[in-house]
């Protein structure tokens, strides 16, 4: 598929970065003119996928998070989000709904919410190495 | 991480301002059981119309907040939820779970 335009960020697992990643892949979006409604679904995919790396691939120490995004053809925006932190033992059980190992501080939704807000949604891990999300969204062409 | 909150008749009301996140999650879990805690109404009004966003750790502060009133007898009301928020709490059916009204858009 031919490249349309990207980005690439690159930040520490701070917590102050989680409104930075979702604004700025956000303001990439908006080359498309995407609705509302768009725009809300893409800033919350985002703001869980590095929330994961935050709570749970760098559990105790800061460490690197990348952010790439690129726009596809036909109105797709396509996002990659990785970090390189302890990764998921069991991914079947951390996609389930309710579960998490975050405490009540978590709800357990993050990859419930990413992969009914985006179009295509992919997770892929490797214990001691790191995490993946590779998520697709499809933006209505608008007049 | 702001809010204003009132008590009239046993019932407090909490608004909520800005984006929520993990970033700022835990202090609002917190802050509310405080104020739960100190103020023991019969009802609470979470208050969103001043929010602009919310991902899955605003789930975490209504549970919470669901978890103090039900632990003192009480009700917990969502208010004036935008678009957004209310579709990260229908996604994770919070919305069967606690009282919402007033939803604007």
């Amino acid at each position: 598929m031919k490249i349309e335009n990207y980005m690439v960020l690159e930040f520490p697992s701070k917590s102050t970065n989680e409104s930075f990643a979702r604004s700025a892949v956000a303001c990439f979006a908006a080359q498309f003119d995407p609705t509302l409604e768009e725009l809300g679904d893409i800033r919350t995919a985002v703001s869980e996928a590095v929330t994961n790396c935050i709570v749970h691939a760098y559990p105790n120490d800061y460490g690197l998070i990348t952010v790439r995004c690129r726009i596809l053809k036909e109105n797709t925006l396509d996002i990659v989000i990785k970090d390189k932190g302890v990764g998921i033992q069991d991914l079947e059980q951390a996609r389930k709904p309710m579960f998490t190992t975050g405490g009540v501080e978590r709800s357990g939704m993050g990859f419930t919410i990413m992969e009914s807000f985006m179009s295509y949604f992919s997770v892929t891990s490797e214990p001691g190495k790191g995490t993946t999300v590779h998520m697709r969204r499809r933006l209505q062409r608008r007049k | 991480m702001q809010f204003t909150s009132y008590l009239q008749n046993g019932q407090l009301t909490i608004a909520l301002t800005g984006e929520i996140d993990h970033h700022c999650a835990k202090n609002y879990i917190t802050s509310i059981a405080s104020k739960i805690e100190v103020y023991s109404p019969n009802i609470c009004i979470l208050d969103f119309q001043e929010v602009t966003f919310m991902d899955s750790s605003g789930i975490a502060v209504v549970i919470n907040a669901l978890r103090n009133m039900t632990n003192i007898g009480g009700r917990l009301v969502l208010s004036g939820l935008r678009n957004q928020p209310m579709k990260v709490f229908r996604t994770s059916g919070i919305d069967k779970l606690v009282e919402i009204k007033e939803a604007v858009l």
